[in-house]
C-alpha cells in the first residue's frame, strides 16, 4: 500500500468519526464515545503512516531531498493542517477527559479533506521551484500550519462558547454565531456542488478551481439557478437561526462549562499566537528576504497574515479589558480563524483572481 | 487598569491616560487590520485601468469611476504609504511605548519584591495547597525538603522559629517582563524598517550575459542609482527538472570590478545572493537578451568528439563553421530556437521566447557535399550523437539570456532581525514561562511525626505547577518511607 491508500483510510476514518462523535453527542452512550475515539486514533495513525510514506516516496523519486518533509503544496499543507488539528484535539480529549469537542473538530478535519477531493487539486508529488528550496520556508510552512491548527481548535471552542452562552434569539451574539455557522455550511455546500457539476472539467490547477468557484450556484450563468441559490442560502441561515438552541442543549448536556471553553480557547491561542508570530511572520519575512531581497513588501498574502496577527493580538489584549471578557472575545477568536482561512485560501482563490483580467 | 477620569486632571495626564489605555490598543489593532484589507483588494502601485476593472467587478459599472476617484484621493492605490495609514502606525507605536512605560514601574516592583514567609493560617488560602503528615523526625524531613526544592530549581530561603521551619522560594519572576520585551521588539523592528526606508536602496538590474553596469535602477522610478563599482554578468544558466519546463535552479556568475581591479567573483542562485559594500544582489528572474537588446550577440559553444576520441571545444557565431577533428567533416550552424518542439510530422516550432529548450540546427558536409543535418538539443544528450558515431555536444548559446537581479541596500535589516530575535525571547517569556512562588512549612507533630504544609501560586499555567507540587509531595514520601496523608 502506498501513501494515498493510507490517506484514503484516514479521510474515510475522520468522516466516520465525525458521524460517531455526533451520535455520541446525541446518545451519550459511553461505548459509542470510546468507539469514536478509537476510530480517530486509528485514522490519525493511518495518516501518520501516509505522511511518512509520502516523505519516503518523494525522496525515492528524487523529486525532493530527504530532509524536506511533504508540506510544500496546497494538498500537502491541508493534510498537514488536519494532522496537527487532530493531534491537538486528541491532547485536549485526554487532558480534559471530554469527548464532546470531537463533534466539532472532526467535521473541520473531514471537511478539509473533503475540500481536497471537491476542489480536485493536484496530489502529485511535485518537485520544488528554486525559491521554495529553503530551510526558512520549511520552518515557515511547518510552524504556520501548527498555528493554524491551534487557531482551528480555538475557533471550535470559541464557537461552542458562544453557542452555550446565548439566551435569546434576538441577541447580537446569537445572530453572529448562527450566521457564521450557516455561512460555513453554505460555502462548503456550494463548493461541493461545484465539484459535482464540474468534476470532469477540473483537472488539477488552482487556476481551474478559481474559474469554477461558485459557478454551480451563486455565480451560475443561469439567473434562475443563482436566485435559487441565494434563496436557499437565506433559508439555511433561517433554519440555523431558528433551531440554534437545540445545539446549545446538546452541548450543555455534557460536562462542558463556559469557563472550560474559555480556558481552552485562550490556551490554544496562547500556543498558536507565538508560533504564528515566529513561524508565520518572522520566518516568512526572513525567507522572503533571502529569496527575493525584501523582508516585507505588503503583498496580499503578507498583509493578510498581518491582519490575522492583529486579530489575535486584539483577542489577547481585549481579554485584559473589563466588558470584553466572555462573548466578545470569543467572537474575536471565531473571526480570527475566518481571517486564517482567508489568508490561506481566500488570498489564492479570490484576490489573485481579482487581479487578473480573467473572469472571476 | 483603567484609571478613573476626573475633570480636574491636567491635560498632560489625560493625554497620557489616553495613550496608555488598552482600549486605544485594540481600537488601533482593529483599524490597522480592517484598513489593510483595502490594500489587498486594490492592487498597490498597479495600473489605473487594472484597478478600475477590479472596482467594476466589485461595485458595478456605474459606481466604479466615482469610487476610483475617492480611492485615489485617499491614497488607496498606495495605501501603506499614505498619510493616514502612517498615522495609524504612529498611534500604534505611541500607544505601545506609553502603555508599556505606564505599567512598567508596577511590574518592576512586582519582580523585585522580596518574598516573605507566609503565616501558617494563610497557607490554605492559596490556589495550590497540600498537607501531609510523615512518620519521621523533623530533621530528616527538613533535609529532604531542602534537597527536593533545590532539585526543582528553587533557591529556597528558610526561617526557623521554635522548632517550626518554613522554606520559601520563587522563580521566573523575570517572565513578567515578557510582555514588555515583546513590545520593545516591535519598536526595534519598526526602527529598523524606518532606517531601511530612509537610508536604504531598493532596485533592480537586468544584465545580459557579457554586459556590465555601474548603476542599478530604483524600483518605482527607474532612476539610475550609482553603485560605486562595476558589476558584470559573466554567464547565466538555468537547470530544469527532467522532462519539465520547471526550473530547478538558475545561477549567474558575477564579477565586481572597482577602480579597474577585480575585487569579487561569485556565483549566485535563488537563495544565495552576492554581497558587496552593503549592496546585496539577489537572483530574482531571467529572460532572453532579445528583450533588452536589439541584436543580442551570442556565441555558440560546442564540444566535438570524433570517433577516434579527439575532443575539442569550439566557439562560433550563427552561420559559423567547425570541423570534427581528424575526419574532414565540417559542421555549419544555420538555425536556432530558444524552445524547440516537434510536431507529429517531424516539423518544428518555437513554443517560447524563454530558453526553455534551446536547440541549434547543424548541417554536416565533407568536401562541399552534404552528409546529414539535424537539431542538437541542449537538454537532450541523445540528440548529440551523429549517425556516423561522432558526437557534438551543445554546451551553451552564451549571450542569449539576461539575468534579473534584485539590488538592495538596507542598513536597517540587521536591526529588524535583532527585533525578531528579541520578539522570540519575549513571546517565549510571555506565553511559556511563569512566575512561581512556593512556601513549605515543616512542623513537628507529636514526638515522632512531622507535618508538612505546602502553598504555591503561579501567574500562568497553574495546572502544570500543581503537577510539580504533587510530584514534590510524593518524593518527600519516597525519601522518608512510611508517610501517611494527613
Amino acid at each position: 500500500m502506498g501513501s494515498s491508500e493510507f490517506y484514503g483510510i484516514a479521510t474515510i476514518g475522520y468522516i466516520i468519526a465525525m458521524i460517531v462523535y455526533i451520535t455520541y453527542l446525541v446518545s451519550r452512550n459511553e461505548g459509542i464515545g470510546r468507539f469514536a475515539t478509537g476510530i480517530t486514533v486509528l485514522s490519525f495513525g493511518s495518516q501518520t503512516v501516509a505522511f511518512l510514506l509520502r516523505w519516503i516516496e518523494a525522496a525515492q523519486m528524487g523529486a525532493r531531498s530527504f530532509w524536506r518533509p511533504p508540506i510544500s503544496n496546497l494538498y500537502e499543507s491541508i493534510i498537514f493542517f488536519v494532522w496537527c488539528l487532530i493531534l491537538g484535539y486528541l491532547i485536549i480529549e485526554f487532558r480534559y477527559r471530554n469527548r464532546s469537542f470531537g463533534a466539532f473538530i472532526t467535521p473541520i478535519a473531514g471537511l478539509a479533506l473533503a475540500f481536497i477531493e471537491m476542489s480536485g487539486m493536484s496530489k502529485a508529488i511535485e518537485p520544488l521551484v528554486p525559491a521554495l528550496q529553503s530551510n526558512w520556508l520549511l520552518a515557515h510552512v511547518t510552524m504556520s500550519f501548527i498555528s493554524y491548527a491551534a487557531f482551528g481548535l480555538s475557533f471550535a471552542t470559541g464557537l461552542m462558547y458562544l453557542i452555550i452562552r446565548t439566551e435569546s434569539k434576538k441577541e447580537p451574539v446569537y445572530i453572529f454565531w448562527t450566521v457564521t455557522l450557516s455561512v460555513l455550511i453554505i460555502l462548503l455546500a456550494a463548493m461541493g456542488l461545484d465539484y459535482l457539476k464540474f468534476k470532469v472539467a477540473i483537472t488539477s490547477q488552482e487556476q481551474f478551481i478559481r474559474s469554477f468557484l461558485m459557478k454551480a450556484t451563486f455565480a451560475s450563468p443561469s439567473t434562475a439557478v443563482a436566485t435559487a441559490s441565494w434563496i436557499t442560502a437565506l433559508a439555511v441561515m433561517f433554519i440555523v437561526w431558528k433551531y440554534g438552541h437545540v445545539l446549545k442543549r446538546v452541548i450543555l448536556s455534557f460536562n462542558v462549562t463556559a469557563e472550560m471553553l474559555d480556558e481552552i480557547t485562550y490556551k490554544t491561542i496562547a500556543v498558536g499566537f507565538p508560533v504564528f508570530t515566529l513561524g508565520g511572520l518572522i520566518f516568512g519575512a526572513i525567507w522572503a528576504d533571502q529569496a527575493w531581497g525584501v523582508y516585507w513588501s505588503w503583498d496580499p498574502k503578507e498583509t493578510w497574515s498581518l491582519i490575522t496577527w492583529f486579530f489575535y493580538a486584539f483577542y489577547l489584549h481585549a481579554r485584559l479589558m473589563r466588558g470584553w471578557r466572555g462573548n466578545k472575545v470569543a467572537a474575536v477568536a471565531v473571526l480570527g480563524f475566518v481571517a486564517v482561512i482567508f489568508t490561506y485560501l481566500g488570498v489564492n482563490l479570490l484576490l489573485s483572481g481579482l487581479h487578473s483580467y480573467g473572469e472571476l | 487598569m483603567e484609571k478613573a477620569k476626573s475633570p480636574e486632571k491636567p491635560l498632560v495626564d489625560r493625554v497620557w491616560d489616553f495613550f496608555a489605555s488598552v482600549k486605544l490598543a485594540i481600537v488601533t489593532f482593529g483599524l490597522i487590520a480592517l484598513t489593510s484589507i483595502i490594500g489587498t483588494v486594490i492592487e498597490q502601485g498597479g495600473e489605473p485601468e487594472k484597478n478600475l476593472e477590479v472596482l467594476r467587478k466589485l461595485f458595478g459599472e456605474a459606481l466604479a469611476p466615482t469610487l476610483y476617484r475617492i480611492s485615489e484621493a485617499l491614497g488607496f492605490m498606495d495605501m501603506y504609504h499614505s498619510w493616514w495609514f502612517i498615522s495609524f502606525l504612529v498611534i500604534f507605536i505611541t500607544n505601545l511605548v506609553i502603555c508599556s512605560l505606564d505599567r512598567l514601574p508596577r511590574i518592576i516592583r512586582l519582580v523585585n519584591e522580596p518574598l516573605n514567609p507566609l503565616p501558617i493560617e494563610r497557607f490554605r488560602a492559596y490556589p495550590i495547597k497540600s498537607e501531609i503528615k510523615v512518620e519521621s523526625s523533623t530533621d530528616g524531613v527538613r533535609n529532604s525538603v531542602r534537597h527536593l526544592l533545590g532539585k526543582m530549581g528553587f533557591k529556597a530561603l528558610e526561617v526557623s522559629e521554635s522548632g517550626n521551619t518554613q522554606f520559601y522560594a520563587q522563580k521566573g519572576a523575570y517572565s513578567r517582563y515578557g510582555v514588555y520585551v515583546t513590545h520593545l521588539s516591535i519598536i526595534v523592528i519598526m526602527l529598523g524598517a524606518v532606517i531601511g526606508i530612509f537610508f536604504g536602496f531598493n532596485g533592480f538590474l537586468n544584465l545580459p550575459e557579457g554586459y556590465y553596469s555601474d548603476v542599478a535602477y530604483e524600483r518605482n522610478t527607474n532612476r539610475a542609482h550609482p553603485l560605486g563599482f562595476t558589476i558584470k554578468c559573466d554567464d547565466f544558466d538555468v537547470e530544469f527538472y527532467e522532462g519539465k519546463d520547471m526550473p530547478k535552479d538558475y545561477r549567474s556568475w558575477l564579477t565586481i570590478t572597482k577602480n579597474g581591479k577585480v575585487v569579487k567573483k561569485q556565483m549566485i542562485e535563488v537563495n544565495v545572493p552576492l554581497k558587496y559594500e552593503g549592496y546585496t544582489f539577489y537572483q530574482s528572474s531571467y529572460g532572453p537578451s532579445a528583450a533588452l537588446l536589439q541584436n543580442p550577440h551570442g556565441i555558440i559553444i560546442l564540444r566535438v568528439t570524433s570517433t577516434t576520441g579527439q575532443t575539442r571545444t569550439v566557439n562560433l557565431e550563427m552561420n559559423g563553421t567547425f570541423e570534427i577533428p581528424g575526419t574532414g567533416i565540417v559542421g555549419k550552424v544555420t538555425d536556432y530556437s530558444p524552445a524547440i518542439a516537434f510536431r507529429n510530422d517531424g516539423s518544428t516550432f518555437t513554443y517560447s521566447q524563454m530558453m526553455n529548450n534551446p536547440a541549434v540546427y547543424v548541417t554536416f558536409s565533407r568536401d562541399g557535399k552534404e552528409l546529414y543535418s539535424g537539431w542538437l538539443l541542449k537538454r537532450y544528450p541523445r540528440t548529440w550523437n551523429l549517425p556516423d558515431g561522432n558526437r557534438v555536444e551543445f554546451i551553451d548559446y552564451w549571450g542569449m539570456q539576461y539575468t534579473g537581479l534584485q539590488v538592495r541596500k538596507d542598513p536597517g535589516v540587521w536591526i529588524v532581525y535583532l527585533g525578531c530575535l528579541v520578539m522570540a525571547v519575549g513571546l517565549y517569556m510571555a506565553f511559556f514561562m511563569s512566575h512561581r512562588k512556593i512556601w513549605v512549612a515543616v512542623t513537628p507533630d507529636g514526638r515522632k511525626a512531622t507535618r508538612v504544609l505546602v502553598a504555591a501560586t503561579a501567574n500562568k499555567n497553574r495546572p502544570s505547577f500543581q503537577k510539580d507540587i504533587e510530584q514534590l509531595i510524593s518524593s518527600i514520601h519516597k525519601e522518608i518511607q512510611g508517610g501517611t496523608h494527613g
